[in-house]
C-alpha cells in the first residue's frame, strides 16, 4: 500500500462524509454547501485552463449563464438529464467558436474577447427574449430539490477534479505547461498549441455551463441580468487566484475562506460590497501572486533547503 | 435622409471612440499596461461633469478644463502607486500583461463600487445645448457637433505633441522598445507614467464630451473599455491613424445596426467586425508585425 492508495482511500472517506451532509444538516447549511461546491467546480474549471496557460479568461459567467438559460428555456419541455446534455452541448459549441477565432492569436485578443463575451451574450439573449419570446424574464419550474442540487454539484466537483488529475498526467497536460512557460518554444517542440489550448478551454467551459444549468432551479425566476451577473466571473477568478491556479487542489483553498468571507460581507456591507471585493482582489494580486498553494509549497521547499544546509 | 443621418451620427460616435482609443493606445502601447478599468474613467468623468452642471451649474466645456488635470493627476498616482510595483516585479512582457489585467480588474470593481455608492444605479443625462441644427438635410444637436470638434482638436493636438516635441519623441521611443530607449538616456518609468496619465486624461475628455449627449449609468464602464480595446486592436496596436479609422468604422457600423435592426445589439456588431478584421489581418488594419 503506497501513498497513492492512502490518498485514494482518504478521498473516498471525505467524499462520503460530504455526501452525507444533507442527512444531518439543516437547509441553511445545505445552501452554504451548495455555494461551496458550485464555486469549487467553477474555480477548478477556470484554473484547469487559465492556470497552466496563463490565459486569463473573464468569461466564466457567459458559460454559467448559458447553462442557466438553457434550463430556463427547456426545463419544462425535456427530462432533466437531457436538459443538462443540451446545455453542455451549447456551452461546448460557444467555446469552440470563441476558441477557434481567438486562441490562434496572441493571449491579449483572448482576454479582450472574454472580457466582453458575457456582455455580448447578455445583449443577444435580451434581444431574443424581447423580440421573439416577448418577455424578458422566465420562470424555472423544475422538480429538483435542494438536496439533489447538492449531490449533483458534488458529483461535478469530483468529475472536474478527476478530469484535472488525468489531464495533468497526460501528454496534453505537459503540452499546456510548456505553452504556459513559453509558447514559441512549445511550437518549436512540435506541439499543436492551438489544439491543446482549445481542448482545455472547451473542457473548462463544459463544466462551467453544466454548473450554471444545475444551479438554475435555485432561482425560480431568471432574467439576463441575474444569469449573466459579472460578479460571478469576478468571484471565480479571485478564488482561484487566492488558492493558486497552477495546482489542481489550489482553487479549493481559495474557495473555502472566500465563500465565508463573501457571505459575511454581503450580509453586513451590502452597499459597499463591490468596493470591498475589488480591494480584496487587488490585495491578493499584490500580496499572494502565487496563491496559498504557492506559499505552502515554497514554505516546504525553504524548510527542506534549511534542513539540508544544517549538518 | 436616413443614410446621411446614419453616417453623421456614426461619425460623431466614432470620433468619441477614436478619442478614447487614442488614450488606450498610449496606456497599452507605451506604458504596456492593459487597463481593464479604463472605461470606468470615462463614466467617472461624465458623472463629474454631470454633477458640475446640475449641482453647481458649471458648463461642461468649462468642466472639461477642470476634469482634465484631475484625471491626469489621478492616473499618474495610479501608475506610480499601483502599477509601478507590478512593472518592477514582472520578468517579461507577458507577466506584466497578466498582472496588470488582474490588478486593473480589481480596480474596476472598486471604482464602479464608489460610483454606485455615490450616484446610485439609475441612468442619468442632462440637456446642454441640445438645439437642433440642419447639416446636409439631417437634424443634429449642437452639443454633438461641439463634442466632435473638441475630439478632433484634442486628437490633433496630441498628434502634434507626440511628433513635434522632445517628450513626445521620448514617449514614441518607449513605445518602440523600452529597453533600447534607456540606452539613449530616456527615463522609461517617467515617460511611461506620463503616457499612462495622458491616456487617462484623454478618456476623461471623452467622458465629459460624450456625457453631453449620451445616457449613461455607473455600471457602463465595461462597455467603453471593451470598445476602446477593440478599436485599438483593430487599428493595430500603437498606430494612431489606425485607431482613428477603426473608431470611425465602428461608430458607423454600430449606428447602422442601431437604426436599422435594434439598438440593443451594438456590442454584437462590434465583436462581429472585430472578428472579421482579425481573421483577415491578425495584426490589425494598419499593424505592421505581430508584437
Amino acid at each position: 500500500m503506497n501513498a497513492t492508495h492512502l490518498g485514494a482511500i482518504a478521498a473516498l472517506f471525505i467524499t462520503i462524509a460530504i455526501a452525507a451532509v444533507p442527512f444531518v444538516a439543516g437547509p441553511y447549511h445545505v445552501a452554504l454547501g451548495i455555494s461551496l461546491l458550485s464555486y469549487s467546480v467553477l474555480a477548478t474549471a477556470w484554473a484547469l485552463f487559465s492556470g497552466p496557460t496563463r490565459y486569463i479568461s473573464l468569461a466564466t459567467v457567459a458559460f454559467f449563464g448559458i447553462g442557466a438559460y438553457t434550463v430556463g428555456a427547456l426545463g419544462e419541455a425535456l427530462p432533466w438529464w437531457l436538459v443538462l446534455a443540451v446545455a453542455a452541448a451549447i456551452g461546448v459549441a460557444v467555446a469552440l467558436v470563441v476558441g477557434l477565432s481567438t486562441l490562434r492569436l496572441s493571449g491579449m485578443y483572448f482576454v479582450i474577447f472574454t472580457f466582453g463575451l458575457s456582455e455580448l451574450i447578455r445583449q443577444v439573449v435580451t434581444w431574443y427574449e424581447v423580440n421573439v419570446h416577448r418577455s424578458v424574464g422566465r420562470y424555472v419550474f423544475v422538480d429538483v430539490t435542494q438536496n439533489a442540487i447538492y449531490w449533483q454539484l458534488l458529483a461535478l466537483t469530483i468529475l472536474v477534479l478527476v478530469a484535472g488529475w488525468l489531464i495533468g498526467r497526460s501528454r496534453l497536460g505537459l503540452a499546456l505547461r510548456v505553452i504556459g512557460e513559453d509558447e514559441t518554444v512549445a511550437r518549436h517542440c512540435g506541439i499543436d498549441t492551438t489544439a491543446a489550448k482549445l481542448t482545455l478551454f472547451v473542457v473548462s467551459a463544459l463544466f462551467t455551463t453544466v454548473t450554471g444549468a444545475v444551479m438554475a432551479p435555485r432561482w425560480t425566476y431568471i432574467d439576463p441580468a441575474i444569469a449573466f451577473n459579472p460578479m460571478i466571473s469576478f468571484q471565480v477568478v479571485i478564488m482561484a487566484l487566492l488558492g493558486g491556479a497552477t495546482r489542481l487542489l489550489g482553487p479549493l483553498l481559495g474557495v473555502i475562506p472566500l465563500v465565508f468571507l463573501f457571505e459575511l460581507l454581503s450580509a453586513n456591507f451590502p452597499n459597499s460590497y463591490s468596493i470591498l471585493l475589488g480591494a480584496a482582489f487587488m490585495l491578493i494580486v499584490y500580496v499572494v501572486p502565487n496563491g496559498v498553494a504557492g506559499i505552502i509549497e515554497t514554505g516546504f521547499k525553504g524548510f527542506g533547503r534549511r534542513a539540508e544546509v544544517t549538518p | 435622409m436616413l443614410v446621411v443621418d446614419i453616417i453623421l451620427t456614426g461619425l460623431i460616435i466614432g470620433g468619441m471612440y477614436a478619442l478614447i482609443a487614442l488614450g488606450l493606445t498610449l496606456q497599452y502601447g507605451v506604458a504596456r499596461i492593459v487597463n481593464l478599468a479604463y472605461g470606468e474613467f470615462f463614466v467617472a468623468a461624465a458623472l463629474g461633469a454631470f454633477w458640475l452642471y446640475t449641482g453647481v451649474s458649471v458648463n461642461p466645456l468649462i468642466g472639461l478644463v477642470l476634469v482634465l488635470p484631475v484625471a491626469f493627476g489621478i492616473n499618474w498616482a495610479i501608475y506610480q502607486g499601483l502599477l509601478a510595483p507590478l512593472v518592477r516585479r514582472a520578468k517579461n512582457q507577458g507577466m506584466l500583461e497578466v498582472d496588470s489585467i488582474l490588478a486593473t480588474f480589481g480596480l474596476l470593481f472598486v471604482i464602479q463600487g464608489v460610483a454606485l455608492a455615490s450616484f446610485g444605479g439609475q441612468y442619468f443625462s442632462y440637456s446642454y445645448l441640445s438645439i437642433p441644427v440642419s447639416v446636409m438635410g439631417s437634424a443634429l444637436a449642437v452639443n454633438r457637433l461641439i463634442a466632435l470638434g473638441f475630439a478632433a482638436g484634442i486628437g490633433g493636438a496630441l498628434y502634434l505633441a507626440l511628433t513635434r516635441t522632445r517628450l513626445g519623441t521620448a514617449v514614441r521611443a518607449v513605445a518602440v522598445d523600452p529597453v533600447a530607449a534607456q540606452l539613449v538616456a530616456i527615463d522609461v518609468r517617467r515617460a511611461s507614467a506620463f503616457a499612462f496619465a495622458l491616456g487617462g486624461a484623454l478618456v476623461a475628455a471623452g467622458g465629459v464630451l460624450g456625457g453631453m449627449f449620451l445616457t449613461l449609468n455607473a455600471a457602463m464602464g465595461v462597455v467603453f473599455t471593451t470598445k476602446a480595446l477593440i478599436v485599438v486592436i483593430m487599428g493595430g496596436v500603437g498606430n494612431l491613424l489606425g485607431a482613428l479609422v477603426a473608431g470611425l468604422l465602428l461608430g458607423v457600423a454600430e449606428t447602422s445596426v442601431a437604426r436599422l435592426v435594434d439598438p440593443g445589439l451594438t456590442l454584437a456588431v462590434n465583436y462581429a467586425l472585430f472578428l472579421a478584421v482579425l481573421l483577415w489581418r491578425p495584426t490589425g488594419l494598419f499593424g505592421s508585425a505581430a508584437r
